[in-house]
């Protein structure tokens, strides 16, 4: 049995790295996109252009107006004049933030008798970045504050928050996409092979010819699934070589926990592909279902988005999805130094799911004859 | 000419009786929009709400206990109560809760006697969003109690600037308004991309490309032929993608109908010049099904300015982004949908969309096969 499996394994890789535009797509364009999107995917603002509407001739606001140029999230792109400028700004998408300063700001700022009142306003459009900007927009103000009851000698709040932030004491964003991006990129290339593989013999009538041989389904979906395995596990551990040796995100856990996480994840995305596969006649269907799992699978996986914000129904959802358990399994070991034991959790999901899929992927090859 | 206009007609027949033979055309055109807008505007919520907190009160007092009611009657959060630290850290490191606030044993004797009284925040930093929006909040709910305290006791509020944010367009910040808008320029990339990718490499790999280029049909009228009925497919999607999202999901449409048909039409072109570019260029399904997809999907999630802020980005990726069909697209929908019929966003965003329909369909005429090898 062993040698026939053997065989098989080297007619599946060679039909996948035979051709050399085949081996270039498993190869090239996910370390290019590993690159790319590793550094434009961040909610971490930097350098926002906003524009500025000072009315008030005080030093005061000048204060306010040097703490948002000086900090590194937003960049001053435009001194507006006239009132009628913030709409021009806004419309155009020249800035995403206006601050606008009144004229009675130093007044009331001064006379301590009401709060002095600082409109910021902001493009609804990308309702995600205003609201990030509007949070760091309330840090520089709340910093202003509790320098200025200082400076004047008033007496100190009565109580003050002292936030730390445990894991990620920077709160990068980085530290948490990044290794998000590892889970992404494997979920994309192995289903697309583990989709692809059935459907092309399909479509080229060479599966019927491989049912037809002494290999049993189970002989079959083995050969199928170990390319593919071998493939997901070698793309993986190139990426978090990538993200540790140069993106610098700390590994504090166990590798051993990583690799286990890894091997069960890409074997469970296998499953998925080889089920979708055995469903479908031609490529273009293989393609499309795997899309029809990918894309779901990355939104519903807490990557860009919480879990936690999604509705009840929907949570339940996300917990047929692989790369949800992966996620949480890289970012433990990644940023929270989990091992084996803290973990166990997310392993036997991904475990089930992947012997799920794979024995409906089993059942399906001799059911689906055409 | 008759002739030609009659070679052309019996590809696009041809071209109809394959989708229709092959029911995933129609359903990466029709039930894949639906499928994704469904799973966007219900799933998916960027607005935290109820994050889960836990509250340590070492010692309940009346002024911890006004203190921690915030956080009982706040949207927000939800709170958890914890008798010690260790507990509560015990939960963080679960995941149970997302930040812990800790008030320790000698809060209210401190604050009696005008000591600063320390109240310490610990948030889970992995998701550094998730937690930056925590604190903010918990920054909140802690100025509102220092306001409400100063005023009960007959001091001003100690508050020396206060903050008022005005949002523009989307004044309720719903980030469903936002997420749609951009959502459809995703799935039209998937669309234009997926249906016209594998369709010349399919000719190829079956061997019909050889009987076709035997035919009197020239090059133009084979891509002719492949674009037209893909087109109006796309443009079916489109229209069913954004009759959703104004029924729907309620997103307002401020700006035009036939302004957003228009950028959607520029946009298909585009997509689809693309897919037939990497269709011929690879000759292989494989190749360029996995060509597809790498370049569509995560590029136009994650480059496009439809969840990720393009200007935070470092400039050499703000640079490539300007290769992504779909940033154009998105700046558009959101323009259109959210605020108006704005020009000045609008005819920029349209010939860059123009430009690269162009440069696409170009290529692919160039790289397109006249004879055989």
């Amino acid at each position: 049995m062993w040698w026939r499996i053997q065989a098989l394994l080297i007619k599946e890789f060679l039909s996948l790295l035979k051709d050399k535009k085949s081996r270039f797509v498993l190869i090239v364009p996910p370390l290019v996109q590993l690159f790319v999107l590793s550094y434009a995917a961040t909610y971490d603002l930097n350098q926002l252009p906003i524009a500025i509407y000072n009315e008030d001739r005080g030093n005061a606001a000048r204060d306010l107006i040097a703490r948002f140029n000086g900090a590194p999230a937003f960049r001053e792109v435009l001194r507006i004049e006239r009132q009628a400028q913030i709409a021009e700004a806004l419309d155009s998408k020249q800035v995403l933030m206006v601050l606008h300063i009144g004229p009675q700001f130093s007044r009331d700022l001064l006379s301590g008798r009401q709060p002095a009142a600082v409109q910021i306003l902001l493009d609804g459009r990308d309702s995600n970045t205003a609201q990030i900007a509007l949070g760091y927009a309330r840090s520089v103000v709340s910093q202003f504050n509790s320098d200025w009851v200082r400076q004047h000698n008033q007496s100190g709040p009565p109580a003050e928050l002292r936030v730390r932030a445990w894991f990620n004491p920077n709160l990068e964003s980085r530290w948490f996409i990044v290794p998000g991006i590892v889970g992404l990129l494997t979920l994309v290339v192995t289903m697309t092979v583990a989709a692809l593989s059935v459907a092309r013999e399909r479509e080229q009538g060479t599966f019927d010819q491989l049912l037809v041989t002494p290999f049993t389904p189970t002989e079959i979906l083995i050969g199928k699934a170990i390319p593919g395995l071998i493939i997901g596990i070698a793309e993986a551990s190139f990426s978090i070589f990538m993200v540790v040796f140069w993106f610098q995100v700390p590994l504090l856990g166990s590798l051993a926990a990583l690799y286990i996480g890894i091997v069960l994840y890409v074997f469970s995305v296998i499953g998925a592909g080889l089920m979708i596969s055995s469903l479908s006649v031609t490529q273009q269907q293989g393609l499309l279902g795997g899309f029809l799992l990918i894309v779901p699978g990355v939104i519903l996986s807490g990557y860009a988005t919480p879990i936690e914000n999604m509705p009840e129904l929907v949570q339940h959802l996300t917990l047929i999805n692989p790369l949800r358990y992966f996620l949480i399994i890289i970012r433990g070991v990644f940023l929270e130094g989990l091992g084996v034991d803290d973990l166990v959790d997310q392993y036997w999901p991904l475990a089930l799911i992947g012997l799920f899929c794979l024995s409906c992927a089993g059942l399906l090859f001799r059911k689906r004859m055409y | 000419m008759n002739a030609a206009c009659q070679r052309l007609l019996g590809l696009i027949r041809k071209e109809f009786l394959q989708v229709l033979r092959d029911p995933s055309s129609l359903a990466i055109a029709f039930a894949m929009p639906v499928f994704l807008l469904l799973l966007f505007g219900y799933g998916v919520s960027l607005d935290a709400r109820h994050v889960p907190i836990g509250l340590v009160v070492e010692h309940v007092s009346p002024e911890s206990r006004s203190f921690s009611a915030g956080f009982d009657y706040s949207d927000y959060f939800q709170a958890h109560y914890f008798r010690d630290l260790r507990e509560a850290r015990q939960a963080l490191l679960s995941r149970k809760i997302n930040a812990i606030v800790h008030l320790q044993a000698d809060f209210e004797r401190r604050l009696n006697a005008s000591e600063p009284a320390p109240i310490q925040v610990i948030v889970n930093g992995v998701d550094a969003n998730t937690a930056r929006l925590t604190s903010g909040y918990v920054q909140g709910v802690w100025e509102t109690w220092i306001n409400a305290r100063a005023e009960s006791q007959g001091l001003t509020p100690m508050r020396a600037v206060q903050l008022e944010a005005r949002v523009w367009y989307n004044s309720g910040l719903r980030s469903r308004n936002f997420l749609v808008p951009g959502l459809i320029a995703v799935i039209m990339t998937l669309i234009g991309a997926l249906l016209t990718a594998l369709v010349m490499a399919r000719e190829w790999e079956r061997g019909t490309m050889e009987a076709l280029i035997s035919t009197p049909v020239s090059v133009r009228e084979v891509l002719l032929g492949k674009l037209i009925p893909y087109y109006l497919l796309g443009m079916g999607g489109m229209l069913l993608s954004i009759g959703m999202a104004v029924f729907l999901f309620q997103v307002p449409l401020v700006g035009s109908l036939w302004v957003l048909l228009l950028a959607g039409t520029l946009f298909l072109l585009a997509a689809l010049g693309m897919g037939l570019l990497i269709s011929i260029a690879a000759k292989n399904q494989f190749v360029a099904g996995q060509i597809a997809i790498v370049v569509t999907f995560l590029p136009a999630f994650i480059l496009s300015g439809f969840i990720f802020n393009i200007d935070s980005m470092p400039w050499p990726v703000q640079l490539f982004t300007h290769l992504v069909t779909a940033r154009y697209f998105v700046a558009i929908l959101q323009t259109v949908f959210l605020a108006g019929d704005i020009w000045e966003v609008i005819l920029p965003n349209a010939l860059a969309l123009l430009l690269m329909a162009l440069a696409f369909l170009v290529l692919a005429l160039w790289r397109a096969p006249r004879r055989l090898e």
